[in-house]
């Protein structure tokens, strides 16, 4: 009797099951899409930030001090200790390698451009661009173009094995070069595919791959520092302890939290006599920001879960509002509170869960479009927040009818049957 | 005596003949019904409210994130073309073009030697004012006393390993400095040494060749100081800082697309709901609106009656949920940014017209559905 009742009610009045059927579709559609971007916004934005470039900078462990003004190096370039090349690809081995986004080595050598009278002293900066690498079984590409990503390039970007250059823009200007011109570099010939633009110190430099910087300083295989681009975790106090004082689970569970300071720590294992360190310009202050954003994206998730839970209630109401006389007939032919009551919780859970579903895909649907729309990728729906969502679903429908339903159930069914409610 | 007070009354009522009963007629209906209208009122004051809340923020998000992104320190930089020194007056220039919404730091730089002859960059600043830029920097402890030093971690390794007092020499002249305090950045200000700007003029003589500026505008009015410095200075070459500048326009742009999405779903979820209490509403009244007609009122009368009440309902809910909606926001603001979020009026309107709206849209609705009903199925319960 209690389940044809139900099989009824959505059978004869589809319309009002509709309506609050679509409230709550829409009402836990939104909810999901915003827990979804509001979860995903840490990793987003964080992607994001990662356009301030390296955060993560390794040196030589015996290097000598930096005598650098303006980014112009005044060191002689024979001083100082340098990293092995070949080091390099063991960054994706270890255990923060899917953290890490790119590394671009630097070799800075001093070279005389043109010939004669009007040769010139000139810095060249020796990099990977788009560099093919391969570790174990894995390839991947890294280089500039991916840690700097404000550098711009007006003409081509060199090839990695070529021996091709880019001009710094005012270097260029002051030359009077430009693209598909050669220039000769300390007695040999190269060809400028581009024009580089940086605004900083590269603008007046030679940018080559790193192989031609090597040959030039003819040290093979020499890189002066790596710059890293990692994602990472906001600091907190737990970060800044010092890996030597941790013990056991403790030092574990440092070592594998994706903070720039262990990240720091496991190049300097990967890399064997180096010294790496979070550049804290870039570090420190994308904490910050992040955690910003990630509290103004939580803050409104709650408003979003508020407002769909308030449309939800009021559907809700309004639908069992409606149906008085239903209950004064109900009543009347002898039915109790609890048994008038259960009946719309019955059909209320039904609503919810179908509305829940549909609601939840529609939602996974929009939290994708926001993320393909806004951030160029997906945005990961979290299997556990199904349950999680069809849960607030149901409840929130249940608190929104629990109100009309009191109402409805104590109302006199004399009254309610003669129309005078 | 009485038949004149009639006629008088007779007149006035003949005079407005609607506009009385009218009113009477939407005051009692929020009165006798006051349950269902306060519900419906209470709808549209959430609605306006999240709306307000959700209109506010985005508008203000802007100023707030930007606030947080100056903590990278400068955008614009000043230095002398050919490495030449800046004019005297460059920073008074740059102050007065910078106008307080922003902070100029002045740095001079040499390459001095230690006692045993190694290479060391040291920089003349304004200590104070570079510890308000440079956010970052982690020092040990701020000099403050005549001839103190700020020593970069590694340029302390080797020029006072024990912290003790050291000598540095530049063009033949020597001065005895303090190593107050140590800095960290694991950039290159790790390798230099830090004096109060009249320690170092009084030392080397030398003048500030780079002026970092960190300027808190849009990116028009960055781009606008630089064209006015760029004037102003001609010796000077003024560029932006580019990775500053395009890490911050991006993610700005992000975050506010991601919120605009969110602001869309949340500003529709509160329509829906008013819209649905709304409608439950007038539905719910259709006897009133059969009595109505049953007694010989034109449809475009009870038309009016209804949207007039439901005008009403969503101003009254549009001015009450905008006060609601710009505390909710000042809160976020300051949970959030540590800063209130200021109130914007220009919301009002917005928020204003778009209640209305969307109340006029709930009460016609259901009138527009009910109008081809005989009064009498109503009445008789059907």
């Amino acid at each position: 009797m209690f389940g044809r009742l139900v099989y009824e009610s959505f059978r004869r009045q589809k319309r009002r099951k509709l309506l609050a059927g679509v409230a709550i579709t829409l009402g836990v559609g939104v909810a999901t899409a915003m827990i979804a971007v509001a979860t995903d916004i840490g990793d987003k934005i964080s992607r994001e930030l990662r356009t301030y470039g390296a955060n993560l900078v390794v040196t030589p462990q015996e290097d000598t001090l930096d005598v650098q003004i303006g980014g112009v190096d005044l060191k002689p370039p024979s001083d100082g200790a340098y990293l092995n090349e070949a080091d390099l690809p063991k960054i994706k081995g270890m255990f923060w390698r899917n953290n890490i986004v790119g590394f671009a080595p630097m070799l800075t050598v001093s070279v005389q451009v043109g010939n004669g009278d009007n040769a010139k002293n000139v810095t060249l900066l020796g990099t990977y661009f788009s560099k093919q690498l391969t570790f174990g079984k894995q390839d991947f590409v890294t280089g500039v173009r991916i840690t700097h990503p404000w550098w711009k390039v007006q003409g081509a970007w060199p090839d990695d094995n070529s021996s091709d250059v880019l001009l710094g823009e005012s270097l260029s200007a002051k030359l009077g070069r430009k693209p598909g011109d050669e220039i000769e570099i300390s007695g040999q010939p190269h060809r400028i595919v581009g024009i580089l633009s940086t605004g900083g110190a590269e603008d007046n430099q030679i940018v080559a791959p790193l192989a031609l910087a090597q040959q030039i300083l003819g040290k093979p295989g020499a890189v002066r520092r790596l710059y890293v681009s990692a994602l990472t975790k906001p600091e907190d106090a737990f970060a800044r302890r010092d890996p030597q004082t941790l013990r056991g689970a403790e030092y574990d569970r440092w070592y594998c939290s994706p903070y720039a300071a262990s990240i720091a720590f496991q190049l300097q294992e990967a890399i064997p006599h180096s010294h790496a360190e979070q550049i804290r310009q870039i570090a420190q202050n994308e904490g910050t920001v992040l955690s910003r954003i990630k509290g103004l994206m939580l803050l409104v998730t709650l408003a979003a879960l508020f407002a769909s839970a308030l449309a939800v209630s009021a559907a809700m109401a309004t639908a069992i509002f409606e149906r008085r006389t239903e209950v004064g007939l109900m009543k009347a032919l002898g039915a109790g509170n609890v048994s008038v009551a259960a009946l719309f919780f019955a059909e209320a859970l039904l609503l919810a869960l179908i509305g829940g579903v549909v609601g939840f895909a529609g939602g996974a649907l929009l939290a994708r479009q926001i993320g393909r729309s806004i951030f160029d990728s997906q945005i990961a729906i979290e299997p556990v927040l199904f349950p999680v969502i069809l849960a607030i679903a149901v409840i929130v429908t249940f608190a929104g009818s629990a109100m009309a339903i009191r109402r409805a159930v104590k109302f006199d069914p004399v009254y309610a049957l003669r129309g005078e409610a | 005596m009485s038949s004149t007070r009639n006629s008088a009354l007779v007149s006035r009522r003949a005079a407005k003949p609607h506009t009385s009963m009218f009113l009477r007629m939407l005051m009692r209906a929020a009165v006798l019904r006051r349950g269902r209208a306060a519900s419906a009122l209470l709808a549209m004051v959430v609605a306006a409210a999240v709306a307000t809340a959700m209109l506010n923020l985005y508008v203000d998000v802007q100023a707030k994130l930007r606030k947080e992104f100056r903590n990278y320190g400068a955008n614009i930089v000043v230095v002398g073309k050919d490495g030449q020194p800046l004019p005297a007056d460059a920073i008074g220039e740059v102050d007065s073009a910078l106008a307080g919404h922003g902070l100029a730091v002045p740095f001079a730089y040499v390459v001095a030697r230690t006692s045993d002859g190694q290479s060391v960059v040291v920089s003349g600043t304004n200590l104070d004012q570079v510890r308000k830029l440079n956010s970052w920097w982690s020092v040990t402890a701020w000099p403050n006393a005549s001839l103190d030093a700020l020593v970069g971690t590694r340029a302390g390794a080797v020029v006072s390993p024990q912290r003790k007092p050291f000598d540095l020499s530049f063009q033949g002249r020597t001065t005895h400095l303090n190593p107050a305090g140590t800095l960290h950045t694991g950039a290159s200000e790790d390798s230099r040494i830090y004096l109060p700007m009249k320690d170092f003029e009084n030392w080397t003589g030398v003048q500030p060749s780079t002026i970092e500026i960190a300027s808190s505008g849009s990116p028009e009015e960055v781009d606008a100081l630089i064209q006015k410095l760029s004037r102003a200075l001609p010796v000077a070459e003024v560029r932006p800082i580019r990775q500053i500048m395009e890490g911050e326009a991006r993610v700005l742009g992000k975050t506010r697309a991601t919120l605009a999405a969110a602001a869309v779903l949340i500003v529709a979820t509160a329509a829906l709901c008013v819209l649905s209490t709304l409608i439950g509403w007038v539905f719910d009244r259709r006897r009133d609106f059969a009595i109505m007609k049953a007694l010989g009122a034109s449809e475009r009368l009870i038309g009016g009656f209804f949207a007039a009440e439901a005008a009403a309902l969503g101003a009254v809910g549009a001015v009450l949920g905008f006060g609601i909606g710009v505390g909710v926001a000042a809160w976020i603001g300051r949970v959030n940014f540590h800063a209130p979020v200021v109130p914007r009026f220009n919301v009002l309107p917005v928020v204003f017209v778009g209640s209305i709206v969307v109340a006029l849209v709930s009460a016609v609705l259901p009138i527009f559905l009910l109008r081809r009903v005989q009064p009498a199925m109503i009445l008789r319960g059907e």
